[in-house]
């Protein structure tokens, strides 16, 4: 079937059905694609070598490229880290396990932040992914590998994470559509911990649709996570077509200084589609919701100076060559070769935040606002149905603009990181391209839409809804690019 | 200066034995090959999770029980974060502010509160220290990390050595008899530490505590926290003060010496572990906890004092239950001993002739069958043989077991029942002693021991005293 490859999964799935496509062409096609990877995307293919337990016979849906933080039996994990350089884990996460189970071959482990940790992709110890857009700007992070393989033709779908933004943004800075699910809608059983209370599973994908049918494979409670829980419902595909009575909530405190131009621009712009879909626009109090950064820089690096402290060398994963001395010189000379700079800096963050005597301070302190910002979304939902932000402050930006100003960088989650520590559901879908703040071709612009707890049906009709009359069609390398 | 006070608190660590490892499913295991019971999430590969073990909870809940603890209705996790290769993690997984069980009562002492958590990897350090600094290498055995244990914390409600070693043992029967651990010190399935420190007797305020470790048998308790606290008292009364340390107690000569440093600095960074929910037991739980609890100590004293013992024989025997439950086999293999009787024989002459050559008397380990002493005060309380042969009888017994009917046989032990016998042997011991006669005829009561004397000597002590000394006043005519 010629241009199997554009269409989406959803597409091809009803193609396969109507046996006008064969899901075995449609993956033999997908393996060639991702063979010309130049975007530094994947770090493992199949054909580098597995001892063939995660290894589909035949395939009965799309193929998918999964995030390198998800274990997969035999085949390498590195969560970007050179610490983990060799480590071939001995058990499957839930998530990839799923979509196993449902006939999607794996297509390869992606490339990304260490350990999550990055909103550009810099951060992994195996070399940024390039933004398929402009090879000269980051595609984001962390999920940067998802992002671009998914906008690049790479890979019809992929499975990222998302801890304050690393689904979302990615999602944005490369034109696709990021889910962030509600916290405990899917496993994170073999998801690599960066910070346990906030880190979701979710899908980068061409559509809403894709994304309904992906987090239908996805979600569920599992045995082995006991903060998983699911949804209420199994997710169906959305076909709501209009927005007539439903509230979208503006913050109040939206901080349009910060946003650029041209985002702010299409921002404002699908606002006005919205309200001619028939959907009210407002404005509503999120009084907390600026502290969210500060909240997060405390929580997240502390959960991960705990959860950062089992690679020492002992079991798995790399150990410095030249130690001498004792198992505690072996640990440090291990964990100061494996770790990059951005890594040591959280887990040295964490590990001050949490010591007896600044604890209450900082951990305690950013627990409190953690939940003033899940108080403020739950007021915001008794008059709103959805809170929306643009995704990103900025398109993609180049390559080395923030690496030597973390701050600046951080800020990059700053539209994103509230629902994380609210724990609610946020997509990202396409809404437009703008031109960067400096100058030079369009770029897409991500329109955040956040929804309450486990509302992820909804979220998914109106994003769809809204996506439908965007009509967003550019692609990279394409006539706008 | 006043004297100095004892104030002793306990911190006892039981590993529970449930079929699983507290977080995942490998099996419990002692004493095999290492490394054997493992997995991903016990050796804390990248991107597992803990799933709580609702057996550890129940056995939990039954010692919350036992110990007549509050039991929190939702009790959280922590992580307590500490670099070490015994914890693959680099955190175990514990309880901290609010545990599973708050406040109870075992017997006098106060209970601070019970908390899960689990265990961690067996280190194995190669060379002569037996330590990991100094150590030519070090083997990790993961088969051990992650058992579940429950450390219980008492109040500072012990005043002396030999009282918290008795509180120990109490506790280990409470929790054995809960069918939730072998506590069994030896194996390191029950581990008990020690806070010490002293004051002036009367004082209100804690003096600085020192942590003893590694006192793996009651009897290194007891002789560890003498050890301590003699040096604290030299030191105090010496105008020297307490530091507050943790000490290793060295079992080959049952000193003490402080932990390294570097081994015991820490700040361990607890907080909220993010990968479990809390734990919130059922009504129904509680309940079958309650309900599941088999008799304790304290109740079993009741019961005896309603059986017919006196108050303290009572609280004897069931604050020692392997005694008690020796007792009450003893009681049930003959059912025509009097309890109050029995009662006397096991914590009396039968405890005195299990500690004859200065070992601990432990009745269950002894080759004397429950049924063998039933017997032997059977034959004593139906005058088949005299007390005194009975104490002889016991003595054999303890040493080589058997039967009583046996050696009374075989020692030629019976009692002299025929009173025509006995009356020939009371004559000639008369006889034999004509100036303690003549006494006694004369009113001296006193004289007629050496006749009682001369008659237990031909006997060997196989009659009944009060008998002869019927008979030897009626031929006296006294």
């Amino acid at each position: 079937m010629a241009g199997m490859l554009d269409l989406t999964v959803v597409q091809a799935h009803e193609a396969m059905a109507a046996r006008d496509l064969s899901a075995d062409e449609y993956a033999e096609a997908w393996t060639q694609a991702a063979a010309g990877d130049e975007l530094n995307a994947y770090l493992w293919r199949p054909e580098d070598g597995t001892d063939g337990a995660i290894a589909v016979e035949s395939p009965s849906i799309a193929p998918v490229a999964v995030k390198d933080i998800f274990c997969t039996e035999g085949a390498p994990t590195t969560a970007g880290s050179r610490i983990l350089e060799g480590y071939r884990p001995p058990y499957t996460a839930t998530a990839v396990r799923k979509l196993i189970e449902a006939g999607a071959p794996i297509l390869g482990k992606l490339n990304m932040d260490e350990f999550a940790m990055g909103s550009s992709n810099e951060n992994s110890a195996y070399g940024p992914v390039l933004n398929p857009w402009d090879r000269s700007r980051v595609p984001g992070g962390s999920s940067g590998g998802s992002a671009a393989v998914v906008a690049g033709g790479l890979a019809p779908w992929a499975i990222g994470t998302d801890t304050g933004g690393s689904i979302r943004q990615p999602a944005a800075l490369c034109g696709i559509v990021g889910l962030k699910p509600t916290y405990g809608a899917i496993s994170r059983y073999g998801m690599i911990a960066f910070a346990s209370s906030l880190d979701q599973c979710g899908p980068l994908t061409r559509d809403v649709s894709d994304a309904a049918l992906m987090l239908a494979i996805l979600q569920g409670a599992d045995p082995c996570d006991s903060t998983s829980v699911g949804l209420p419902e199994a997710p169906r595909l959305p076909d709501r077509e209009d927005l007539k009575g439903v509230r979208f909530a503006v913050p109040t405190e939206l901080a349009r200084d910060a946003i650029e131009p041209g985002v702010r621009d299409v921002f404002e712009a699908t606002l006005a589609t919205i309200e001619r879909l028939g959907g009210e626009v407002a404005e509503a109090p999120l009084p907390h919701a600026e502290h969210g950064i500060s909240a997060y820089y405390v929580i997240a690096p502390a959960e991960a100076s705990s959860n950062l402290a089992r690679y020492d060398g002992v079991r798995y994963g790399m150990r410095a060559a030249k130690t001498g001395g004792d198992v505690i010189e072996m640990y440090e000379a291990t964990r100061a070769e494996g770790f990059g700079p951005e890594v040591k800096r959280r887990i040295m963050l964490g590990t001050y935040a949490l010591s007896s005597g600044y604890y209450e301070a900082y951990y305690g302190q950013a627990q409190k606002v953690r939940t003033k910002i899940a108080g403020d979304f739950a007021a915001a939902f008794e008059d709103f149905d959805f809170v929306v932000t643009p995704t990103s402050p900025s398109v993609a930006f180049e390559l080395g603009a923030k690496t030597g100003d973390p701050l600046a960088m951080y800020l990059n989650d700053f539209f994103t990181v509230p629902m994380s520590l609210a724990g609610i559901p946020a997509i990202s879908i396409p809404a437009g391209l703008a031109e960067p703040a400096g100058g030079g071709p369009r770029l897409p612009v991500g329109f955040q839409i956040a929804a309450p707890a486990f509302g992820e049906q909804k979220l998914l009709d109106a994003a769809y809804a809204l996506e439908q009359a965007v009509g967003f069609d550019a692609k990279p390398g394409g006539a706008d690019g | 200066m006043a004297e100095l006070e004892a104030v002793i608190g306990l911190e006892i660590h039981v590993q529970l034995a449930t079929k699983t490892k507290m977080f995942c499913g490998c099996e419990l295991s002692f004493g095999e090959e290492p490394n054997v019971h493992t997995c991903p999430i016990c050796l804390a590969h990248p991107g597992v999770l803990p799933v709580v073990n609702e057996q550890a909870i129940r056995y939990a809940l039954l010692i919350a029980a036992a110990l007549e603890c509050e039991v929190a209705p939702r009790s959280i996790f922590h992580r307590k974060n500490y670099f070490y290769p015994d914890s693959p993690k680099a955190y175990q997984i514990s309880q901290y502010d609010i545990p599973i069980a708050g406040a109870g009562r075992l017997g006098d002492v106060r209970i601070h509160r019970a908390h899960l958590e689990e265990d961690a990897a067996k280190m194995v350090h190669v060379g002569e220290s037996g330590r990991i600094h100094g150590s030519g290498a070090s083997l990790v055995d993961f088969n051990r990390g992650g058992t579940p244990l429950v450390e219980i914390v008492t109040e500072p409600d012990l005043r002396g050595a030999a009282e918290a070693a008795a509180w120990a043992r109490l506790l280990r029967e409470t929790v054995r008899q809960l069918g939730v651990s072998d506590v069994n010190m030896e194996e390191g399935s029950l581990r008990v530490d020690a806070n010490v420190s002293v004051r002036p007797a009367g004082s209100k305020e804690l003096g600085t505590k020192t942590e003893l470790k590694n006192m793996n048998s009651f009897r290194f308790l007891e002789r560890g926290i003498e050890a301590e606290l003699a040096r604290q008292r030299e030191l105090v009364e010496a105008g020297g003060t307490v530091v507050q340390e943790t000490l290793h107690f060295h079992p080959e000569d049952g000193t003490l010496h402080p932990l390294r440093s570097k081994e015991e600095a820490h700040d361990y960074r607890y907080f909220p572990e993010p990968d479990l929910v809390p734990i919130a037991p059922t009504e129904e739980m509680l309940r079958e906890a309650r309900e599941a609890l088999p008799e304790l100590p304290a109740q079993r004293a009741a019961r005896y004092q309603e059986m017919g013992l006196a108050e303290d024989v009572a609280a004897l025997l069931a604050a020692d239950p392997e005694t008690a439950g020796y007792f009450e086999q003893v009681v049930a293999a003959a059912g025509g001993v009097e309890t109050r009787v029995a009662a006397n024989w096991v914590t009396g002459e039968f405890s005195a002739a299990l500690r004859q050559d200065g070992g601990e008397a432990n009745a269950a380990e002894s080759k004397v069958e429950p049924a063998a002493l039933a017997s032997l005060i059977s034959m004593v309380q139906e005058k088949k043989i005299s007390h005194g042969s009975g104490k002889a009888v016991l003595t054999t017994l303890v040493a080589e077991g058997g039967d009583p009917g046996e050696i009374v046989e075989r020692e030629g032990l019976a009692q002299i029942s025929d009173s025509g016998e006995l009356e020939t042997i009371v004559s000639a011991a008369i006889d034999a002693n004509p100036e303690a006669a003549k006494q006694v005829r004369a009113g001296n009561q006193k004289a007629i021991g050496a006749i009682v004397g001369a008659v237990m000597k031909e006997t060997k002590g196989r009659v009944d005293g009060g008998e002869v000394n019927r008979l030897i006043r009626a031929r006296l005519g006294t």
